[in-house]
């Protein structure tokens, strides 16, 4: 009889531990006391080109053509990127640029230092590489938002900028005729 | 020679072996129940973080999205936990004298890691994909529950295979517009089943309930 209870505490206990819960392995985050820094992702060794890394476009990486910034894109604008680039303009930037890039989105409204806006004609006369270098590299209070931002998605958000800016300053006679019945009268600005 | 026990007592003994049957059965019982508690499941448990990081106040009160934040979950298995300099974007100037920031601004300084204590643990034998999710229709708020309401990050599901099966058995139930994955204030439609129905189909969607989708 006594093995037998002795069997059963055993059987029960077993259940308890969490081994394969909680491997000795590491997941993304998770910390170990190997090194100095507590980190078990390591950052790359200097000089490390991962795939995908290699800067071999000076236009794609830097919106540079020579020194000068390039009035141009290098990838093709088309509805899809600029779906993209609205999308990922409202993730990113309409927190403090808002949603019509006027600069003033809500983390603005709250003390952050106001942007100027898209609409000025200062901005409106940069060539596109420039914005391109702004998001990369921030500007004034700004900061950069190339850890958080894919290059494609920097240029699709570039792309979007320049629609805003059009946007905002357009006339009647821009739209095409067929177009126009699709107007709504703009909104009462408070 | 008189009897030891009173006849009554076979009564007794019989009524004890038809009893143990529901011993048996309620212990089992118990056991199910206690494993399904949020004691065992830490579901709607709140961790203390190193600072009070509030979801509701960033998602629910300023609009920020997700992404703004866990920028990778669009591409990559796990959603990803913005680095110290994200805070900063916004932090170098808002709130920017805050004692309760002090941990922030001390790991920006020092280039020190945040240890933010996770709360949505799986198990280690089971591997999660965030991108496969969200791009085929699976809110966050399906999982996370409506964090723009939480003050403290707390688990919003149990997170045991019974959780995870529901979906997976009928994703019709659950899955949302692409446009909506991201809201954290969604509501299904009524006709979540006619909608969700479309959807599963619209995105290719097949019922996994292997092992191995989840167990490799």
């Amino acid at each position: 009889m006594r093995p037998l209870c002795v069997l059963c505490g055993m059987l029960v206990l077993v259940g308890c531990r969490q081994d394969m819960h909680d491997q000795p392995k590491f997941r993304p985050y998770r910390p170990t006391d190997f090194f100095g820094d507590g980190r078990s992702a390591r950052p790359q060794v200097a000089g490390t080109v991962a795939r995908g890394q290699l800067e071999e476009d000076t236009l794609l990486s830097s919106g540079k053509t020579g020194a000068a910034f390039a009035d141009a894109f290098p990838v093709e604008v088309d509805e899809k990127v600029l779906r993209r680039g609205g999308e990922r303009f409202r993730i990113y930037c309409s927190p403090c640029h808002g949603a019509l890039g006027r600069g003033d989105g809500m983390i603005v409204r709250r003390g952050y230092r106001q942007p100027s806006s898209f609409h000025v004609d200062r901005l409106r006369a940069q060539p596109a590489g420039y914005f391109f270098d702004v998001i990369s590299h921030g500007f004034g209070a700004m900061p950069d938002y190339a850890a958080q931002i894919p290059v494609k998605d920097r240029w699709a958000i570039v792309a979007y900028v320049r629609a805003l800016q059009l946007s905002q300053n357009a006339a009647m006679a821009d739209v095409p005729p067929d177009k126009r019945g699709e107007l709504e009268p703009a909104p009462e600005t408070p | 020679m008189a009897q030891t026990f009173h006849q009554s007592t076979n009564t007794l003994s019989k009524l004890s072996i038809f009893g143990a049957l529901f011993l048996v059965l309620g212990a089992l019982w118990v056991t199910v129940e206690v494993n399904r508690a949020p004691y065992v499941t830490q579901e709607g448990v709140t961790r203390e973080q190193p600072v009070p990081f509030s979801h509701q106040h960033h998602v629910g009160g300023l609009g920020i999205d997700c992404r703004y934040c866990h920028t990778s979950v669009e591409v990559s298995a796990t959603a990803g936990l913005p680095p110290t300099k994200t805070c900063m974007n916004c932090h170098s100037q808002i709130w920017s004298n805050s004692p309760t920031l002090e941990p922030v601004r001390a790991s920006f300084r020092n280039d020190t890691s945040i240890e933010w204590n996770k709360v949505n643990d799986l198990p280690d034998f089971v591997y999660f994909n965030h991108s496969a999710h969200v791009n085929h229709g699976v809110g966050c708020s399906t999982c996370h529950g409506r964090v723009d309401r939480m003050p403290l990050m707390a688990q919003a599901a149990s997170l045991q295979m019974e959780w995870c099966l529901e979906c997976h058995r009928h994703p019709e139930r659950y899955v949302r517009p692409q446009a909506a994955v991201f809201d954290a204030a969604y509501e299904p439609p009524a006709d979540q089943l006619v909608q969700g129905s479309r959807l599963v189909e619209d995105y290719g969607i097949h019922t996994r309930t292997s092992c191995s989708t989840c167990h490799r």
